[in-house]
């Protein structure tokens, strides 16, 4: 893993010096080093013991994203990245986490022998397939930040999300309400109905 | 500035969501890894937007559906983790075998 993630690191620095010559650009820089730190931050998240751990792992990937987000123009979903998932999603894990407890360790032996090994090779064909990939068609996109009209903001995003995509937007609505009554469904009913189902032996 | 540079840093968190997702016991955890799986798409869909410079901004939309999704995803994911933990003692997904015969 640490390997591939250098191999991402230097493919990154031998792209930026061959397409835009010697001039290694600020935003170069900046994806660099956001990019190690979401890998590490990936990287933490796999391979943590400790479930909170884990899950500032995946903070810290998840706030590296928003500044992607940022060096492509996107800005208000660079905002609502940070506040819904660093700031609601990561919550919800961290209060899910506490109250399973965290002193349990997990079980890390696989039950299929071979299945180790043939991931392992797999995952280097997935990983020479994506190189071989890029390099066949590195496609050398927008330039440098023009300094110009943001594609981003607010206004823009609000502009098509209430005009052109008005009816996958209410489609959401309607799917962000049904699992709003249906996680209170699961805390409301569900005891009641395990307790009609096991008879009343079990006391909450 | 390459749109690469941000496929390829898709593909390799995605590729560590998939490795969590085959590999975490914990179903906090196995859900964890398909969030990030979720926000690596997220990169490509926003490098997207930008390379062609979508006039309808439909690489921004669809990462704010994305997360949209996610958010309703995790909210009855872990309600239904937390119930399989009060019911059964244990969150680990080996344990639920219920549908095997």
């Amino acid at each position: 893993m640490v390997v591939g993630d250098l191999d991402l690191a230097s493919g990154i620095w031998h792209l930026a010096s061959r397409h835009g010559g010697a001039r290694v650009t600020a935003e170069t820089v900046v994806f660099v080093i956001f990019a190690v730190v979401s890998v590490a931050g990936g990287l933490v998240m796999i391979g943590a013991r400790n479930p909170v751990y884990s899950a500032m792992g995946l903070l810290m990937t998840m706030f590296s994203m928003a500044v992607f987000y940022v060096l492509n123009d996107a800005h208000f979903v660079a905002a609502v990245q940070v506040i819904i998932y660093a700031g609601a999603v990561m919550t919800l894990f961290l209060f899910v986490i506490m109250l399973i407890g965290v002193d349990r360790d997990e079980d890390r032996t696989e039950q299929i022998p071979f299945q180790r090994p043939l991931a392992l090779v797999l995952g280097a064909g997935f990983l020479a397939l994506v190189l071989i990939a890029a390099r066949a068609a590195w496609v050398t996109g927008y330039g440098l930040f023009s300094g110009g009209e943001v594609n981003g903001t607010i206004e823009n995003v609000a502009d098509e999300l209430f005009g052109t995509w008005l009816i996958p937007f209410q489609a959401t609505v309607l799917l962000l309400t049904i699992a709003a009554v249906g996680t209170i469904a699961l805390a409301q009913f569900a005891p009641r109905a395990r307790g009609s189902a096991e008879g009343s032996g079990v006391s909450e | 500035m390459l749109i690469n540079q941000f496929l390829l840093l898709g593909a390799a968190l995605f590729a560590l969501g998939v490795y969590g997702v085959l590999t975490r016991r914990n179903a906090v955890m196995v859900l964890l890894s398909v969030e990030l799986m979720l926000a690596a798409v997220n990169i490509n869909f926003v490098a997207f937007d930008r390379l062609i410079g979508d006039e309808l901004a439909g690489g921004q939309i669809f990462a704010l559906f994305i997360i949209a999704v996610a958010a309703a995803e995790v909210g009855i994911g872990l309600a239904i983790i937390l119930l399989i933990f009060r019911n059964r003692r244990s969150a680990n997904v080996d344990e639920l075998d219920l549908l095997k015969l």
